[in-house]
């Protein structure tokens, strides 16, 4: 350690480490890499030597630009990073980074893509769209469509090794030693005599060598991290009430503020009488925003006593007055003029339906919303040539761009701190909720802003999760599925969502037909058609977005004709799987739960399904219990295939969490509009799954695939659909509609 | 009015009719104690009063009964209660945001039931929602804590 102790700190030479920049990409081949953002924060004797890896002399940053909700996404990037840079885990802080476009999502754009995959005539007629539209993804540093792993597995593990021997490489030429000789190991370079030199006292040196880009990533066998289980970097914050979210955000002369929106969702505001409200202690102003009021007290509680107090005469909303209409613009969809797509067509369905008696059923899937426990909330300061935002957001650079647009700040001149967030499910990739702080905060310039939605103003202002409707026909002969025809319409979500952020996405939106085109069954005859229905109530990506309502109508439909050719739906998904990924999944529940038929015990029901989504296949068997209370859910057994299981622990957290998610929406979930007005407005009339109603859940990780994959979305489609077959086994009552419990009882 | 919060006597100068939990929030700084619907339906809000597990959202500052436990009181991230080591070791918390209410109620639960059933925690913990689905983990984590406290 001597020898290091007497080595100045050398300045820092933003010309070599500007060529640095973009380390990361590098490896992918860019042409242009993108620059490196850490770069404008620097000072001397500091080095970013990727934008992933931040080194001061007072430590080491891992930057895990995919925001958190509570799927451990900072977890899996920081173990990504260190697995390859030899840093230990606990000791190293991760830190979101500044939005920026070399944060880009590269999986996301390939997802993107494949919304807009030709397949259809419409795409191929608008295949010069589809480049440009494809183009407007690239930059967006988007977390979301179960993407985390598959877009860092390779980079951040790149970005590792990269800033790992660079590190190398500055310490040889310190030493005079030959890079050959030297180790790495907790965060230092060892010396051929063991001496220990931190990675924090190279940095300046590390900045004035060539950075090193070509790297051979580790074989899986030497993997210290990826594939054990890792305790959580949060958890300890997490369980002892230290760990801030966006709604903890305190600064000073922090004002605190509500919204008061029209109930009428995307309704205008009208005109209203503030005089009782300013009669609340604490109440400092009422603003107008875009659709309602901005309240600002000096306290969350008397802001929302506030809004409780204004008199207000609401403008009717855009949307269609009842729900009936809603079903009715579903239903008269299912025509030549509004099919989307046609993503399957196998053998000659129409031929095979003229054969035989037909089987028809409709299905349907009710709005949701979101609902995550953190309210939406944002902290948002406007000052003269400056903004700064504290939210939690997955959408980062989208926000800068629609807080300048409000504001009149050039991007540049925005900073975002993106703050752990409470729970999403999709809901942060919307960030209505910033453009109304902003609305506010210019309207009271210098002054931080809070602004927090009461849980009504959430649940009642949130893009749900899409309606859809499904009509299914087909025919079976010989104890086998011989034919299945399964139309599905909904309005796009994609359309909605990217149109609130100015975005035009043409051509069809495969996430239509997403959970059912693409499933591993050779029905001999087999079509998917999607129909778009018009646009009703704004709808956004709910946790697995399109397979959310499809893996419930594919298997669903499935099952019923399963049952008429009276063969035992394991065996025949079984015979029909005509891929080996999908069918080891099935096979592995099959084998957990000890599958005997639908029917293991007297007033035992249990059943299966199975959904590809986000390229992971998953498969799910349910067990039911009738009882004098009612049904009670007593077990699932869950198998993904996911190529790599990066961390054990996170894995099944996430699995058994979807399966809790898609079970409890499915049973008493739902969104309904009257007079355009949203009617459910809490926890008491949105329920979800209770502790007492969750069942014992049994997850396997199988690792055969040669893809990476993420697991976040994946295990909710199979839920209901699993559900609902077991209910279908206990009790003979077939269940179409979501939420069940308007036709059943459960325990 | 004077309330005792974490083991310390607070004068605080509110209307009487702010529930606990802005108070707890807004006023103290109390921000491990958190809001979720406002209404006494997801339980994110528990805090102790005398002992007792209650929805800080339903009690009215000028109503509060005895000395107030937040998460806060509870364990620190240094001096963890055994309640929380049970948690960590278990690594219950995804999002996390509803732990604090469900790691104050699974403490209630034990200082009354020491050795509770799965009956005795569907029971108590039915009345806090986790959005994320950690319930077979909190499961797990109240019979661990169970344990650790039978050792103490």
């Amino acid at each position: 350690m001597s020898r290091v102790g007497k080595i100045a700190r050398r300045s820092f030479l933003v010309g070599a480490v500007a060529a640095a920049g973009g380390v990361a990409f590098g490896v992918w081949r860019y042409k242009t890499p993108y620059r490196n953002p850490l770069l404008s924060g620097l000072n001397d004797g500091e080095a970013a030597l990727t934008p992933y890896v931040l080194i001061r002399p007072d430590g080491i940053t891992l930057i895990t630009p995919r925001a958190d909700k509570g799927q451990g996404a900072y977890q899996v990037q920081a173990m990504l990073l260190a697995e390859e840079l030899d840093v230990t885990l606990d000791q190293i802080p991760v830190d979101p980074g500044p939005p920026d476009v070399a944060y880009w999502n590269r999986a996301l754009a390939d997802e993107a893509a494949a919304f807009l995959a030709p397949g259809g005539g419409v795409a191929e007629a608008v295949a010069g769209s589809v480049v440009s539209a494809g183009a407007k993804f690239l930059g967006l540093q988007i977390t979301g469509g179960s993407t985390t792993t598959p877009d860092g597995f390779d980079k951040l593990r790149a970005a590792g090794a990269s800033a790992r021997e660079t590190l190398k490489a500055a310490a040889a030429a310190q030493m005079g030693v030959a890079e050959s000789e030297l180790t790495t190991r907790d965060g230092a370079v060892i010396l051929p005599d063991g001496t220990a030199l931190p990675y924090t006292e190279l940095a300046g040196a590390a900045a004035e060598v060539h950075t090193v880009t070509d790297v051979d990533l580790r074989p899986a066998s030497e993997w210290r991290l990826i594939g054990k289980p890792t305790p959580r970097l949060d958890m300890v914050a997490k369980s002892t009430g230290t760990q801030d979210y966006g709604i903890d955000v305190n600064l000073p002369g922090l004002v605190h503020a509500t919204v008061l929106l029209n109930p009428a969702l995307g309704g205008a505001l009208g005109s209203y009488d503030t005089a009782e409200a300013f009669k609340i202690r604490g109440v400092q102003s009422v603003v107008e925003i875009t659709g309602g009021l901005g309240i600002v007290a000096d306290n969350t509680w008397r802001a929302m006593e506030g809004a409780k107090a204004i008199v207000a005469s609401w403008p009717d909303g855009p949307l269609p007055p009842a729900m009936e209409a809603h079903w009715q613009a579903l239903s008269d969809s299912f025509t030549e003029d509004a099919q989307d797509s046609r993503k399957r067509d196998d053998g000659d369905v129409d031929a095979a339906l003229g054969e035989a008696d037909v089987i028809e059923a409709e299905y349907r899937a009710p709005y949701l919303a979101h609902a995550p426990l953190e309210p939406v909330n944002a902290t948002v300061r406007v000052d003269e040539d400056t903004v700064e935002i504290w939210t939690g957001t997955q959408i980062p650079r989208n926000v800068l761009t629609n807080v300048s647009r409000i504001t009149g700040v050039p991007e540049d001149n925005i900073t975002l701190h993106n703050q752990m967030i409470g729970g999403s499910f999709g809901h942060r990739l919307e960030d209505m909720v910033v453009r109304h702080a902003a609305e506010i905060a210019m309207q009271m310039k210098g002054t931080p802003v809070k602004l927090t939605y009461s849980r009504e103003e959430d649940m009642t202002h949130d893009f749900p999760r899409q309606i859809a409707m499904a009509r299914m026909r087909g025919t079976v002969r010989e104890g086998r599925v011989e034919a299945y025809d399964l139309g599905i319409a909904m309005p796009s979500v994609i359309v909605s969502q990217m149109g609130r952020q100015g975005l035009s996405v043409p051509g069809p939106d495969s996430q239509i037909v997403a959970g059912a085109f693409e499933q591993p069954f050779a029905v001999p005859h087999h079509r998917v058609t999607g129909y778009r229905a018009p646009p009703l109530a704004p709808v956004s990506s709910w946790r697995s977005v399109g397979a959310s309502t499809n893996g419930f109508f594919y298997n669903a439909g499935l099952d019923e004709l399963i049952h008429a050719a009276g063969a035992d739906p394991m065996e025949e998904r079984l015979r029909l799987c005509d891929d080996a990924l999908a069918r080891s999944v099935l096979e592995a529940v099959a084998e957990m739960s000890d599958w005997s038929g639908p029917n293991p015990a007297e007033g035992v029901g249990r059943g299966v399904a199975f959904t590809k989504s986000f390229g992971v296949p998953c498969a799910e068997v349910i067990e039911v219990e009738t009882t004098q209370a009612g049904l009670k859910l007593t077990r699932a057994w869950v198998a993904a295939e996911v190529g790599t299981v990066v961390d054990p622990l996170n894995f099944e957290n996430q699995v058994a969490g979807g399966v809790i998610f898609g079970l409890g929406h499915a049973i008493n979930c739902e969104l309904t509009f009257a007079e355009g007005r949203a009617e459910q407005t809490n926890f008491d009339a949105f329920q979800g799954l209770r502790l007492y109603q969750a069942p014992v859940i049994e997850v396997r990780g199988l690792e055969n695939g040669d893809t990476v994959l993420g697991v976040g979305e994946p295990p909710v489609p199979p839920a209901a659909p699993a559900l609902a077959a077991a209910i279908f086994a206990a009790t003979g009552t077939r269940l179409r509609e979501m939420p069940f419990s308007k036709f059943v009882e459960f325990a | 009015m004077q309330l005792t919060i974490d083991g310390t006597d607070h004068d605080i100068e509110v209307e009487d009719e702010m529930p606990l939990l802005w108070v707890l929030r807004d006023v103290l700084g109390k921000t491990g104690v958190k809001y979720g619907c406002g209404i006494a339906q997801c339980g994110a809000c528990t805090v102790h009063i005398d002992g007792q597990a209650v929805r800080s959202c339903q009690v009215a500052a000028g109503d509060v009964w005895g000395p107030v436990t937040t998460i806060h009181g509870l364990g620190t991230p240094e001096a963890r209660h055994a309640v929380q080591e049970a948690w960590i070791e278990t690594q219950v918390a995804q999002c996390g945001y509803c732990q604090s209410g469900q790691i104050m109620q699974a403490a209630a639960l034990l200082s009354e039931t020491p050795d509770p059933s799965d009956e005795d925690i569907d029971d108590a913990m039915s009345g806090n929602l986790c959005r994320c689905g950690t319930y077979p983990r909190i499961r797990a984590a109240i019979k661990a804590a169970a344990a650790k406290l039978k050792e103490a």
